[in-house]
């Protein structure tokens, strides 16, 4: 693709030149990358190699320091709303007054602008999404009386409810139970049937074989991007997670101290 | 909104129950010596509302009651209560200040004044968390005593006027609701309106905002507009509602009918209706109490009457309360003995090869090492909870087919527990039989199927003992409908 044309709309995503600093501190540097549409692609690092950050900053999050991001063409937030943003398990207050359908109709807001309420048509979708991640039966309960793999699940059915194109997701098989984690891996594929894109920040590497069609390396760089077979060699695989890049790191901390002093 | 299961008849007593508490205090005390009518003739003059100070009064805690009961709704969830209370002590210099413009109470000036001050009081709190290594609470504890020491200074100032005595503005600190114009009223109305449309027309982004403030800036919420939005409004509605309550307690009546209704509710929109009706109840006790006091300051009543309110909460509530939740934890224990008994009977009929039908209570009582006496009670409560029968005498206990069934249940948890430690989990025989004690008790069904599956479906647990199927529970209900045949823990016993 030259760089003459016009960006294409089917490129869910597009990075170029990305650095994003956080508090000062470099987290990630120069990432050029295009997503192929349509795939389900892990993303792959040690500790603090920026995969969150990277997630964040795609949505807009964090602010960048460098370089463009682009969705479905565009650049800025304009088809922000085609993409779903699955965070970490993060700490949600559970003791909040709503249960698990109010959480999964959450995921219709988006789609009804302000000042208006949420239809009929938008309750069917939020209960066909939790029919997907077989969460019916707990409808009505609140949600403090689930456990960690069923509230990951409630998390899915909303990002689902959303009807997007790009799923982004961090770590969403953390401290899961194994009948959890297998669910959702069915329905990942079940949307990469559809055709939609996936991303996913994973930390294991064993199952990351298995799970991704591609895999991107990261830690701060991007080391490759390819398909999951390619991308399994030993130089790859030991640029990525051994020698964490020490002067890399010591000189990003002499950065954030300059800009603190 | 969703309003499927209005109303359950559960809540619909509870706010009969409490709005029958909250009047019956006024009916049922006595204010003693101050009052020189009869308390029943006091009622009927408040009730009747003759009083126009009365009138004003009243409608001035109605509207104060929703509106705290909503802002403090939001406050308690986004876990805002403490910059609540700071801006509510913030607003002091600035009433004063109003005072100090035109010399005179004038409402729209101390209105102004007021929120001017709740409003530079926060900037000060986020500039000083953002500049320095102060943290939030330190800033807000700073500026919620450093302002309202300044404004207790200021009032004092305003005393000592000629004008001062007159005024009417010592009401500030503890409220007056009989200060109450048709000005008051007016704005306070207006400020209500307001309030109520905005968190109407914005529901679903003050919920989402509130709830995940992440995923919200992922769907485009404007969450921090949003929040400076709500915190403008709090400022005006802790403004308006000084007169009434007083600036020292306007952040009781902020917290304390939210506080309440997050015991009594699980969903947001009803937990904004019940801190609304606590609201209300405390606003119409504090006139009612000041009233008849002969106008004493009404902050003071007002808090009272939402403390007693949330106390109630606190026992009764039927899922949060105190008294719930030991009901739970009781029934859950007596579960445990009696099914801890049953399983005692159903070993003592295996030692016997279920050769007889019951076991004799004296054998029960020393298989379990305790006092006849203990035992006998246990038994009594078997039969209480239908589970055996006592024979005449009480010599001896029988099962009935409920009892068996369940004692075969609890039976089987426990040994397929046992077996699945030892073999899938590696434990020693001999420390599994603690843990399967707490585990019989609360095993469901699935998961014993999925553990019977696991184990290929043994039949023996570790210590060689058979383990019942589910054939075996479900047949020994039909054991006693063929004539003569001693009911068996299995069907086919070996």
């Amino acid at each position: 693709m030259s760089s003459e044309r016009k960006p294409s709309e089917s490129i869910p995503l597009e990075i170029h030149d990305l650095t994003v600093a956080y508090q000062s501190k470099p987290v990630l540097y120069g990432i050029d990358v295009t997503i192929p549409p349509g795939k389900l692609i892990g993303i792959i690092g040690p500790n603090g190699a920026g995969k969150s950050t990277l997630i964040k900053s795609i949505m807009g999050l964090i602010p960048i320091e460098a370089g463009w991001i682009r969705l479905f063409g565009e650049p800025g937030k304009r088809h922000l709303k085609r993409v779903a943003y699955v965070p970490q398990r993060e700490s949600v207050d559970w003791d909040f007054p709503v249960n698990v359908l109010d959480v999964v109709m959450m995921g219709r807001y988006g789609r009804l602008g302000l000042f208006r309420r949420p239809k009929a048509h938008d309750r069917e979708v939020a209960w066909a999404c939790l029919e997907k991640v077989r969460m019916t039966p707990y409808a009505d309960r609140q949600i403090a009386n689930l456990s960690g793999g069923q509230q990951q699940r409630v998390f899915l059915a909303r990002a689902l409810a959303q009807e997007c194109d790009l799923y982004l997701m961090d770590e969403p098989f953390a401290g899961v139970d194994a009948a959890t984690e297998a669910s959702i891996i069915e329905l990942l594929h079940a949307l990469r049937a559809d055709g939609k894109t996936i991303l996913v920040v994973h930390h294991d590497l064993p199952t990351a074989r298995n799970y991704f069609d591609m895999l991107m390396l990261l830690n701060m760089r991007l080391i490759d991007f390819g398909p999951t077979e390619a991308m399994f060699t030993y130089e790859k695989l030991q640029k990525t997670y051994g020698g964490r890049l020490t002067i890399l790191s010591e000189v990003a901390d002499a950065v954030r101290q300059n800009h603190e002093s | 909104m969703n309003h499927r299961g209005l109303l359950k008849p559960l809540n619909n007593l509870w706010s009969l129950v409490l709005f029958w508490i909250g009047t019956w205090q006024a009916r049922a005390d006595r204010i003693g010596e101050m009052v020189d009518i009869s308390l029943k003739d006091q009622f009927i003059r408040f009730a009747s509302m003759e009083d126009p100070a009365l009138r004003f009064a009243l409608a001035g805690g109605v509207i104060l009651g929703i509106l705290c009961g909503m802002m403090g709704t939001f406050l308690v969830v986004r876990k805002l209560s403490l910059v609540g209370d700071t801006i509510s002590h913030a607003v002091l210099p600035g009433v004063a200040a109003g005072f100090l413009w035109n010399m005179e109470k004038d409402p729209l000036a101390i209105l102004i004044g007021a929120t001017l001050a709740g409003l530079i009081g926060m900037v000060l709190v986020s500039q000083l968390t953002r500049h320095t290594r102060l943290k939030e609470d330190t800033a807000l504890g700073m500026i919620l005593a450093g302002f309202f020491g300044v404004g207790i200074c200021l009032m004092g100032m305003i005393q000592r006027l000629p004008t001062g005595n007159k005024s009417g503005m010592d009401k500030f600190l503890f409220g007056q609701a009989a200060a109450l114009g048709w000005e008051e009223i007016q704005i306070m109305a207006l400020v209500g309106l307001i309030a109520l449309s905005m968190i109407y027309l914005f529901y679903k982004e003050l919920l989402v905002s509130s709830f995940d403030p992440s995923f919200a800036r992922s769907i485009r919420i404007p969450v921090d507009w949003i929040h400076h939005g709500f915190m403008l409004l709090l400022a005006f509605a802790i403004v308006i509602s000084l007169e009434a309550v007083g600036v020292v307690l306007v952040s009781a009546m902020l917290i304390i009918p939210a506080a309440t209704a997050f015991l009594l509710s699980d969903r947001m929109h009803w937990m904004l209706l019940w801190a609304c009706m606590v609201g209300v109840m405390a606003g119409v006790g504090g006139v009612f109490f000041s009233f008849l006091g002969q106008k004493l300051p009404t902050g003071p009543f007002m808090v009272l009457s939402a403390a007693v309110l949330f106390a109630l909460a606190l026992f009764f509530a039927p899922r949060h309360g105190m008294l719930a939740r030991w009901w739970l934890r009781r029934s859950r224990t007596l579960r445990i003995q009696r099914e801890n008994a049953l399983k005692a009977v159903f070993h003592i009929m295996e030692k016997e090869a279920f050769t007889k039908e019951g076991v004799t209570v004296i054998a029960l009582a020393r298989s379990k090492g305790q006092t006849l006496k203990a035992t006998e009670m246990t038994c009594r409560e078997l039969e209480r909870a239908g589970l055996a029968t006592l024979s005449h005498e009480e010599k001896a206990l029988y099962l009935t087919p409920d009892g068996m069934r369940r004692a075969q249940t609890i039976v089987r948890n426990h040994r397929l527990w046992e077996r699945y430690l030892t073999d899938a989990a590696n434990y020693a025989p001999d420390h599994v039989h603690d843990d399967a004690e707490e585990i019989e008790h609360i095993l469901g069904e699935d998961t014993v199927r999925m553990l019977e599956r696991q184990l290929n479906f043994v039949d023996r647990d570790p210590h060689g003992k058979p383990i019942p199927t589910i054939q075996d529970i479900a047949s020994s209900g039909q054991a006693q409908a063929s004539k003569g045949q001693g009911m068996s823990g299995y069907r086919n016993p070996s």
